[in-house]
């Protein structure tokens, strides 16, 4: 079917990609690394969004899907030399130590391997609610992060993974990004995805209308884990080194200050929070270093950014519940109509 | 022909039983009343029927089948659907939303196809947006169709959760107060298009009620809880002149 | 194991188990009151230590005016936390609550970085603490003696509160029903107040024990101790006073005793209490003494 408004989906879509093409020629690699952080972050906020936006599940163990897509890519896709000289305290299970494939595969593989572990994880502990859940996510994150600590043959334990390949490039963040955020439009749009924000907004109605709790949740979480172990892959892959630190619940935290920016179930909303955050994430690093005014130079104080994103997470909840743009999209039509009012006041 | 039928049910919470022993039966087409004093245990009667309680002891038959043990939404599946007492809508979503997801549990498409769109499950969503307007519009509700659930006024928001259970394609439909909080002129409307139902959808019926006049002008037999004991059951005019049922019921309220 | 290392790991267990005790018993107050997991709780704890600190070594104070200023500014803090992040969303969804307490949790901890720096710093002990003594050939630091010691003083005079007194009395009224206890002309954000304050002071006495017994101080050492002193307050129970004490000595007691007996697994040390979280919420979700509540349709 094509109707107009696939038209201007499909001109968007080639207009970012234009628009990325030429940023991705001119800026310095600086500010191509904030581009595919923004990208990636897209993906993270977005598959977060899933469970706890629409969904309502409260999950607070993202860090841990992402250690494992993160662990899972990069051990698939290190060459024999780069598993010797990163595993000298321990030599590397021997079935990993000679395998390796293509970036794609690999970051497919963790994407998978984490919606597995995610489903498996997720299953016992879905008939708890709210706090509960974000509890028991958390601590399976953390049981996740203490595994890899100390494994040291599969993981190189807290010594962490260095000198990847970095094969991460803005193609392919935005890439997978721009087929994330398709993908989520189309779930939000499909009955599975209905059947979700039922569950999100009346549990027990939900149940009574013959959606299957159990089932669906555990979809949430599958799709949630799936994706946040494709961004926790890239990201080990822009990175080039990975250690279990990296996966603490800081790492939760900025992507759920995403998604609570954006609206807790919006697609767009998190998509411009994701890029938005992303920047001043970069952007206010100088706060926790050396600012030089050219006539003088404050030493910054670390613990100053984070001060100030704790502070606007908790700024924003207060005063809108649901985030920035709450549940609200940003679609083609929303779009025509602001247009049209636009034009109405000019003429 | 009985459609449903509870054996000896019973229902205790710690201590105290809700309700004790309940024996009762909706024929195929009938439309049954549930009354007795707040407290008597009607509600927990629905949630053991839907399986959101599991019962202490006693069981369910539906259709012949053992239902007792089953899962809410399994029920569902065979033929339950139920209102509730304080409106449950899926209030951030549109009327239609509301109706559509009530259908989610015949559609057969797995849910790659339903994410990639195939044209086999856009098909079936087609289907199942034309069926849930169709029944928006028998109920009355085709105007608000992308109307905000809770943006309704309170007697169309009733009206649309009769809907959305009607959506689950039910056999026999549990209404929780159905009345509650309509003027007169609503409740009378509402008596009418209870029959109405009944007879377009081909159904049977069990309904908790309070308002009097509507028990008595739609069902053809009733059952009187109270303390979670059957005290009673009858047609209308047996119901209205038994002492136990007044002392216990109708001297007290209304 | 020898009989005498096994009486030093149960000393140990002993104190760490009390520390998890304190802290616990916040969580739990503040659950019962208002089912919220007080988050920010673990910083608010280690609040208490760095002003210990900084009384001591920075302000030159006497040992017991330090504990004194600690132990105040720590319930102040808990009120204050109350106040900014859960007071505006009390009738908001319990999500959003939790988020803004995430929120509170990390702004503490940044904000200790700010002021106190991320460079580790010794808690200060007096030589006293520092001391060993011989019991029957047994060879235990004083302060796992006094830790126990002080703990139950704490619990007692705690309990009398709760029970005996005015305020207790309003405290489980408010946290059997709410409404109710507005319409009996309780004032229930006085008594949200007291609750979070008693919470925290209960943290600052724990504390500054922590930091008696593990000296070394950074804006972190609020996380895990925090965590799994909730952790305790669920295996316990949550919403119980007495259930929190005894997830607390339980989890203690766990920990050490499986690190000392099973050395191997020592780098698994922080995922013990997790794995136990995770199977009480499974299998006994009310916690040892809690109470079940379902859901009413």
């Amino acid at each position: 079917m094509i109707d107009k408004k696939n038209i201007i989906r499909l001109g968007l879509i080639l207009l970012v990609l234009a628009v990325l093409t030429i940023l991705n020629n001119t800026m310095g690699k600086y500010e191509i690394r904030i581009l595919n952080l923004a990208g990636i972050y897209i993906i993270l906020g977005l598959s977060l969004n899933v469970i706890n936006g629409f969904t309502g599940l409260f999950s607070l163990g993202h860090a841990g899907f992402m250690a494992i897509g993160a662990y899972t890519s990069s051990l698939l896709t290190m060459s024999v030399i780069q598993k010797e000289s990163n595993f000298f305290v321990e030599p590397i299970v021997p079935w990993l130590a000679n395998v390796q494939i293509g970036f794609l595969p690999a970051l497919l593989f963790g994407g998978i391997l984490a919606a597995v572990l995610g489903a498996m994880i997720a299953a016992p502990i879905l008939k708890l609610t709210d706090d509960y859940l974000a509890i028991a996510t958390l601590g399976f994150s953390e049981i996740i992060r203490v595994i890899f600590t100390n494994t040291q043959s599969l993981t190189n334990g807290a010594l962490g993974i260095k000198g990847l390949t970095r094969y991460t490039t803005v193609h392919y963040t935005w890439g997978i990004a721009i087929l994330t955020i398709l993908f989520m439009f189309s779930l939000r749009k499909s009955s599975y995805g209905k059947a979700l924000m039922a569950i999100r907004e009346d549990q027990t109605a939900a149940e009574a209308m013959g959606i299957n709790l159990f089932k669906h949740k555990l979809l949430a979480f599958t799709i949630g884990s799936f994706f946040a172990g494709i961004g926790g892959g890239l990201l080990a892959h822009l990175m080039g080194t990975i250690d279990p630190l990296m996966f603490r619940f800081l790492l939760t935290f900025n992507v759920l200050l995403i998604v609570v920016l954006g609206g807790i179930g919006s697609i767009s909303g998190t998509v411009i929070s994701a890029i938005v955050v992303t920047i001043m994430l970069e952007w206010l690093r100088f706060l926790d270093g050396v600012i030089d005014l050219g006539f003088m130079t404050i030493q910054g104080i670390p613990g100053l950014r984070m001060v100030l994103f704790s502070l606007l997470l908790m700024v924003v909840i207060i005063f809108k519940q649901n985030g920035l743009m709450g549940r609200d999209e940003i679609t083609i039509d929303s779009l025509g109509g602001f247009f049209a009012r636009f034009r109405k006041k000019e003429a | 022909m009985t459609i449903l039928r509870t054996n000896n049910l019973t229902m205790k919470f710690g201590g105290l039983t809700a309700v004790s022993d309940l024996t009762l039966e909706v024929p195929e087409q009938g439309i049954i009343g549930l009354i007795g004093p707040n407290g008597a245990g009607k509600t927990t009667v629905f949630n053991m029927i839907t399986g959101v309680y599991k019962p202490t002891s006693g069981n369910i038959l539906f259709n012949n089948t053992d239902i007792t043990r089953m899962e809410p939404h399994v029920i569902t599946k065979n033929g339950i659907a139920r209102t509730f007492q304080n409106i449950r809508l899926f209030k951030d979503l549109s009327v239609l939303d509301n109706v559509m997801i009530a259908n989610h549990l015949r559609l057969d498409s797995n849910f790659f196809s339903a994410v990639a769109r195939t044209p086999g499950y856009r098909e079936k969503e087609e289907g199942i947006r034309k069926k849930s307007l169709e029944l928006l519009d028998q109920v009355g509700l085709l105007e608000f169709k992308d109307t905000k659930s809770t943006a309704l006024p309170y007697g169309k928001q009733r009206k649309l959760e009769i809907a959305r259970a009607l959506a689950t394609e039910p056999k026999l439909l549990l209404l929780d107060e159905p009345a509650a909080g309509m003027n007169p002129q609503e409740s009378i409307e509402l008596m009418a298009f209870i029959k109405e139902i009944r007879n377009r959808f081909d159904l049977s019926i069990l309904m908790i009620e309070h308002h009097m006049q509507v028990i008595m002008g739609v069902c053809e037999h009733i059952y009187v809880l109270d303390y979670g004991i059957k005290i009673a059951e009858g047609n209308p005019g047996v119901i209205q002149n038994d002492p136990k049922v007044i002392e216990a019921y109708l001297g007290v309220e209304e | 194991m020898s009989i005498n290392t096994f009486f030093q790991h149960l000393s140990n267990g002993l104190a760490l188990g009390s520390l998890y005790a304190l802290i616990a018993i916040g969580y739990t107050m503040v659950y019962g009151i208002l089912r919220l997991i007080n988050f920010a709780h673990g910083e608010i704890f280690m609040i208490s230590t760095y002003v210990v600190f900084y009384g001591v070594s920075i302000f030159y104070l006497p040992w017991w005016v330090s504990i004194i200023v600690a132990i105040v500014i720590t319930g102040l803090l808990g009120i204050i936390v109350e106040r900014a992040a859960y007071r505006p969303l009390r009738n908001s969804p319990r999500i959003s609550v939790m988020i803004s307490a995430i929120g509170a949790s990390f702004l503490i901890q940044n904000l200790a970085i700010v002021i106190f720096g991320g460079r580790p710093k010794s808690f200060p002990i007096p030589d006293y603490f520092n001391t060993v003594i011989q019991v029957q050939g047994v060879s235990v630091p004083i302060v796992n003696f006094f830790i126990p010691v002080i703990t139950l003083v704490a619990l007692v005079i705690l309990i009398y509160i709760i029970e005996k007194t005015k305020t207790g009395m309003a405290m489980r009224a408010v946290s059997r029903d709410y409404e109710t206890a507005r319409l009996m002309g309780i004032s229930v954000d006085n008594i949200v107040s007291i609750t979070f304050g008693l919470g925290s002071l209960m943290a600052a006495i724990g504390g500054v024990m922590w930091g008696l017994k593990y000296p070394n101080l950074i804006p972190l050492i609020g996380l895990m101790p925090g965590l799994k002193a909730f952790i305790a307050a669920v295996i316990g129970g949550i919403g119980n006073i007495k259930g929190a004490v005894l997830g607390g000595f339980l989890l203690g007691m766990t920990e050490i005793m499986i690190i000392a007996s099973l050395p191997n697994v020592t780098g698994y040390r922080d995922a013990f209490a997790f794995i136990l979280l995770i199977g009480i919420l499974i299998y006994k979700p009310s916690g040892l003494l809690g109470q079940d509540i379902g859901e009413k349709v």
